[in-house]
């Protein structure tokens, strides 16, 4: 179990105040000045060291990330966006750092955008977040009363202006390239890529998007030294990460973790154990709606780390854990999410826009026994059809969940299939 | 649907509402202001009792110049604009799988007994709409009353909280059981006090800070 001293998120559930003052005592903006003369490539080259994957689902190296972005800034400004869109079925993670934490993220988005040499950052915050908007407004207020951001930021010569924007209710936005059009004010259509938003991205200028958690932490990476950071977890799994575990458990809730905890572990020590018992589980989904269900004969001794969740062909995603027992209509639950796909394609490429719809007809079937048993083969192949064959990976999402079913569960599927020809008949 | 009624003919931004929608246009690059339009919008919207009425849309495009489809393809995207009326509350039901799982189906059930069908307003001025993931899964099943969050929901507290907004009285949003936000409903885990922290955050080596 992690200890409180290794914890980055102190405040997570807000039973303290997220004022400057208490997050000062906290630990936040501590001698934050120190850190940005150190230089931008120490920040960067820290970053890289600590190991830390970036935290909105896909896992990319954050310090890597960062330094894909032009060394100097020539006739186009740079751009710091992070990404508040959180939508992913499952993940509720960023909401409680943006009203219970904003300081700790605010502090990390002065440090990132000094390190990509960017003067301003835009916070997209997802449209149905209205008061986590406001506490965050209202933090970054502080923040430059205290002439913590703004011009000359913690005295270090640096000007950092920082901005909510909001969005107001589409899942795609939180793509990167969606989020960008919809900062611009456009629909929230993902771009082709190349060009990637290092060099072509907010209002075609070098941006780099990240999640709010991958920034909330750098400050505390940063000075309790990536050797700590790297230390925590597995190698190529490094640090700490906030799983958000809802379903089928005794107490859902947000926490703070090592990364490769067993599943076990988390369940029963944070969650008060699955429902009913740990035998009583079916399956879960690991890393938020997008990845692909594990059963409950894979999740014996699962770590929860990135590495091992890919060899068993699912994700850690955001670690959003969503946790099914034995009571659980899978077919339903996946048609739900098939459903979810249907709702949130933008329609721009047609295997999405066209697919998502029919896959969740042919699930919703199936979930009521109504479809015959090689249509199974059929949705599997149309899935396949549907994977990587679009512009952004809102297409894999549709399809994950429905393979992962197909992988784990056909024989669920085809027993309520072939009931229903009994009851027909 | 698009509701065509002409109701608002001579709307425009209120005092306050126009300082709002100018420090939202304050905040990007000039000639960049386009970026406002979903601030903008949803500043109508909240003005207008929760919908966008064409004439609304219309005044929207000349207060951005822009056209008029421009905004439009906005309002018409993005789920949160309304394009017709809603009620006074308007409740927007989380039912995505998460929900699912936590019984989301019995406040639907509620819902269609208590308010009628799907975007449609009741004679008392309540309607509802089933949207998808919310955010909060931790807290399901949710609802999102206009801007509050109600969370860890059963039927009863929200035949409750359906009873007590007819009678006009105020309700409390936030989490239904005896719960601290997203911190698992279990006396026995330990919240740190302020002091404690400080003196936590005190004690740890920061070779970052040192030269």
């Amino acid at each position: 179990m992690l200890k409180i001293e290794d914890k980055i998120f102190t405040n997570i559930y807000g039973n303290n105040s997220p004022l400057l003052n208490s997050a000062i005592k906290r630990g936040n903006w501590d001698c934050t000045k120190t850190l940005i003369h150190k230089g931008r490539d120490w920040i960067i080259e820290e970053m890289k060291a600590s190991g830390l994957r970036g935290r909105g689902g896909a896992g990319f190296p954050t310090g890597l990330k960062w330094s894909f972005m032009p060394k100097e800034v020539k006739d186009r400004p740079h751009y710091l966006v992070v990404n508040a869109d959180e939508s992913e079925p499952g993940t509720c993670k960023d909401r409680e750092i943006l009203r219970n934490e904003p300081h700790q993220f605010i502090e990390g988005c002065l440090l990132a955008s000094f390190a990509m040499n960017a003067h301003a950052c835009y916070v997209y915050v997802r449209g149905e977040y209205v008061n986590e908007r406001y506490s965050l407004q209202n933090a970054i207020n502080e923040a430059y009363s205290a002439g913590l951001v703004g011009k000359n930021a913690c005295q270090s010569g640096w000007d950092f202006d920082i901005y909510v924007h909001h969005g107001a209710g589409a899942y795609i936005c939180g793509e990167e390239t969606a989020l960008l059009e919809s900062l611009e004010g456009k629909k929230g259509m993902p771009r082709l890529k190349p060009p990637f938003p290092a060099n072509c991205g907010l209002y075609g200028c070098p941006t780099t998007v990240n999640n709010v958690e991958s920034i909330a932490v750098a400050p505390e990476i940063l000075r309790r030294g990536a050797g700590w950071f790297a230390a925590l977890g597995k190698p190529n799994n490094t640090g700490t990460k906030l799983f958000c575990i809802s379903g089928h458990v005794n107490t859902p809730c947000n926490v703070e973790e090592e990364m490769g905890i067993t599943l076990r572990e988390l369940l029963e020590k944070h969650a008060g154990g699955v429902r009913g018992g740990w035998d009583n589980l079916l399956a879960v989904i690991p890393g938020g709606s997008s990845v692909p269900c594990l059963p409950s004969e894979q999740c014996q001794n699962l770590s929860m780390d990135f590495d091992t969740l890919k060899e068993l062909k699912s994700g850690l995603g955001t670690a959003a854990v969503i946790v099914m027992d034995k009571s659980t209509d899978i077919v339903g639950a996946i048609a739900r999410l098939s459903y979810f796909y249907k709702h949130e394609s933008c329609g721009q490429c047609t295997p999405c826009r066209e697919g998502t719809g029919w896959m969740w007809r042919v699930m919703d079937r199936m979930a009521k026994g109504n479809a015959s048993v090689d249509e199974i083969d059929t949705l599997l192949q149309v899935t396949k059809q549907v994977e990587g064959h679009t512009i952004c990976a809102l297409g894999d999402a549709a399809a994950w969940p429905i393979q992962g079913l197909i992988r784990h569960f056909r024989h669920e599927i085809e027993d309520r299939l072939v009931q229903r020809v009994f009851d027909v008949n | 649907m698009i509701d065509t009624k002409k109701e608002n003919k001579d709307f425009s931004f209120s005092e306050q509402n126009l300082s709002l929608a100018e420090y939202e246009l304050s905040k990007y690059p000039k000639g960049r202001e386009g970026s406002a339009i979903i601030s903008i919008l949803w500043i109508a919207q909240k003005q207008n009792k929760g919908w966008l009425s064409p004439e609304i849309i219309d005044y929207v495009a000349n207060f951005l110049d822009l056209s008029q489809i421009r905004v439009m393809e906005i309002a018409t995207f993005y789920t949160m604009f309304n394009l017709s009326p809603v009620g006074a509350y308007h409740f927007q039901m989380c039912g995505t799988t998460p929900c699912m799982l936590s019984g989301s189906d019995e406040l639907k059930n509620v819902l269609y007994k208590e308010i009628g069908e799907q975007n449609s307003v009741s004679k008392d001025n309540l309607s509802w709409v089933e949207v998808e993931c919310l955010g909060a899964c931790c807290n399901a099943p949710i609802i999102q009353i206009n801007d509050d969050y109600y969370e860890d929901l059963n039927a009863v507290d929200l035949k409750n909280i359906i009873d007590e907004l007819r009678k006009g009285k105020e309700i409390k949003s936030g989490s239904y059981k005896d719960r601290l936000t997203s911190a698992p409903l279990n006396k026995n885990v330990k919240f740190f006090t302020q002091d404690e922290i400080e003196r936590i955050s005190k004690n740890r080596k920061k070779p970052g800070l040192e030269a």
